[in-house]
């Protein structure tokens, strides 16, 4: 009742950040609860995501792996993981606050009847009251602040990416116990006929980059986009957008920022062009920090960014850009 | 092939209004900001009454949460073009959490012979994305989310739902038999504009109000007391920002903004 388990978040194999994040969370709750860091891998591509695993120190990790697994949307993963939970007992399972995370944690509580908290900013322990979490969330597009626990156990908490800060723990190789991977029918219910890729590729996606660069009406037409991708590359980030901009059909909606689209809350927002709409606001506000670059000095997106430029992007982006190249060739 | 479809509504607070919460037990207090349908569950309206006009069929507009308030909820799906309603109101209900919302949803659609359950992949004011994979957990059914197209093919007994799920770098293309519960991503389609023929003609279809009781819902698993998650506390976010602005007149803003972020660590 003591370990804390990650789900590892994968795209067949390829391991992302936010789980690095994860566990490393998960051996600082461990020391808390007395038991270990375990990681649990589901679905193809365990050989290409060992050695990365490994690096952030779990003591241990479930695996569930093969071809066939990628076949199947989120059931295989679904029904496997809640197997595990209702055998072994673990303290809680730490899920990316993503859409493929929460999905598995939504139907891994439903079927075993417990609780679980979505979209956790901070997790800590309640050691006054039996080890239960203490969960902070924002809420209303970043305006309150609201802390919750469960009172089932074990606990699916889904964890915000960048919510900690992955450290590496080194140790080697953690033991690997395959653990079944057989499905019923029931997990095999919704197929993945076909992936289809469509974006460029190499940039982080926006709702886990640790730094966005997000482009709005302000860019004046979609080729201008250009100048956010290469401050964004320069800078390793995802490139966001706003509403405005998606609503033109400027940019897809998987990188929409704000209510209708991701809630993001990296380490550096750069809003370009971007007035500030509070549906914007709702999706950014809890970014650790904020700049902001408009030709309108009474734009309310100054109102909360920690540096602002009024000027115009046309001249500002290209100008940071190779700024920023230069100092990092220094 | 005529499809008896439901799709799951939401009344949620307007963005732009201010949002407070009840001291005494941290849910917010829907009656002081102005409700508006969540928009994202708009979608998810139109893309059953999409459904409706190539297959054939009946659309009924489900919706839980107090009367007055979601009965306009109801009604506005209604007046976009749904058939029918059906409203779960109780006051046992009050401060549920997702789930116990998911579970309270199944409740009611169980046994209703829906071919078809349609959700907004998310809903404004609470962001979890819980509710539609909760819900086809616990009506045992296969759930396709995030979804931005969705079309229904095939022969009676063997109908097929097909979407598009968005992913980060595209979306994969993802198939299951009827029934299904299927979430519908904000921008899958341009909901439509409510007609005034489609606001009289909505005070004329019938809404169909039950308790928990009368949807068989045991009380032990909603509301504050049954719900899994807990509130414990609410506090006002303070952002405190450095409001730093400088003007791009000299040429010389991308400097500084460069000497900030090299100070902060972030180049």
């Amino acid at each position: 009742m003591s370990d804390v388990w990650v789900l590892v978040d994968h795209d067949r194999g390829a391991v992302s950040k936010v789980t690095q994040q994860l566990l490393t969370l998960a051996r600082s709750l461990a020391a808390g609860t007395g038991g270990s860091a375990i990681a649990v891998f589901v679905g193809p591509g365990w050989t290409g995501a060992e050695a990365l695993v490994a690096r952030f120190g779990p003591a241990a990790v479930l695996v569930a792996s093969s071809d066939e697994l990628a076949g199947y949307q989120t059931g295989p993963t679904v029904e496997i993981l809640a197997r595990l939970i209702a055998e072994r007992q673990p303290w809680g399972v730490l899920f990316a606050s993503t859409a493929g995370g929460k999905e598995v944690a939504a139907r891994v509580g439903a079927r075993l009847g417990l609780g679980v908290l979505a979209d956790a900013s901070a997790v800590s322990l309640d050691a006054g009251q039996g080890n239960r979490p203490l969960v902070e969330h924002a809420a209303f597009g970043g305006a309150q602040i609201v802390r919750k626990t469960l009172r089932s156990a074990p606990y699916l908490l889904c964890v915000k990416p960048n919510a900690v800060t992955a450290v590496e723990a080194p140790g080697g190789q953690p033991p690997v116990e395959p653990v079944d991977a057989q499905l019923s029918g029931a997990a095999r219910r919704v197929s993945i006929v076909e992936t289809v890729s469509t974006a460029a590729g190499g940039r982080p996606a926006v709702d886990q980059a640790a730094i966005i660069v997000s482009g709005g009406r302000g860019l004046k037409e979609p080729a201008n986009f250009s100048l956010v991708e290469s401050l964004a590359d320069e800078l390793g980030a995802g490139v966001g957008a706003s509403r405005a901009a998606v609503d033109a059909g400027w940019y897809p909606h998987s990188a929409q920022v704000g209510q209708t689209g991701k809630t993001v809350s990296p380490q550096l927002y750069v809003a370009v062009g971007i007035s500030g709409a509070i549906q914007h606001r709702a999706g950014m506000q809890t970014a650790k920090t904020i700049v902001a670059i408009n030709k309108d000095a009474d734009a309310p997106i100054f109102a909360l960014a920690d540096f602002g430029i009024v000027g115009d992007l046309f001249t500002v982006l290209p100008a940071l850009t190779a700024e920023i190249h230069r100092r990092k060739a220094t | 092939m005529p499809l008896s479809i439901a799709v799951c509504v939401k009344r949620v607070p307007d963005t732009a209004a201010d949002k407070v919460l009840d001291p005494a037990d941290f849910t917010l207090d829907r009656e002081v900001v102005e409700a508006i349908l969540n928009p994202v569950d708009e979608c998810a309206v139109e893309e059953a009454l999409r459904l409706k006009e190539a297959h054939g069929g009946e659309v009924t507009a489900v919706s839980v949460g107090p009367e007055g308030a979601v009965a306009k909820a109801i009604r506005r799906a209604l007046s976009m073009g749904c058939d029918r309603g059906l409203h779960l109101a109780d006051p046992s209900l009050h401060g549920s959490d997702a789930l116990a919302i998911a579970y309270a949803l199944a409740q009611l659609l169980a046994g209703r012979g829906f071919d078809l359950i349609l959700c907004g992949s998310e809903s404004t004011d609470a962001r979890t994305s819980l509710v539609p994979p909760a819900l086809a957990e616990f009506l045992d059914l296969p759930g396709l989310v995030y979804a931005k197209t969705v079309a229904v093919s095939g022969s009676p007994g063997e109908l097929k739902v097909r979407i598009h799920r968005e992913r980060d770098d595209g979306y994969d293309v993802e198939e299951a038999l009827l029934p299904a519960v299927v979430g519908v991503n904000w921008g899958a389609n341009e909901p439509r504009n409510i007609s005034f023929k489609g606001i009289q003609t909505a005070k004329s279809k019938p809404v169909e109000e039950l308790d928990a009781a009368g949807a068989g819902i045991d009380p032990a698993r909603v509301g504050l007391a049954g719900s899994k998650s807990a509130v414990l506390g609410a506090a006002a976010r303070s952002a405190e920002r450095q409001r730093i602005v400088v003007d791009d007149s000299d040429g010389q803003a991308h400097i500084k903004l460069a000497d900030f972020l090299q100070a902060q660590g972030l180049i």
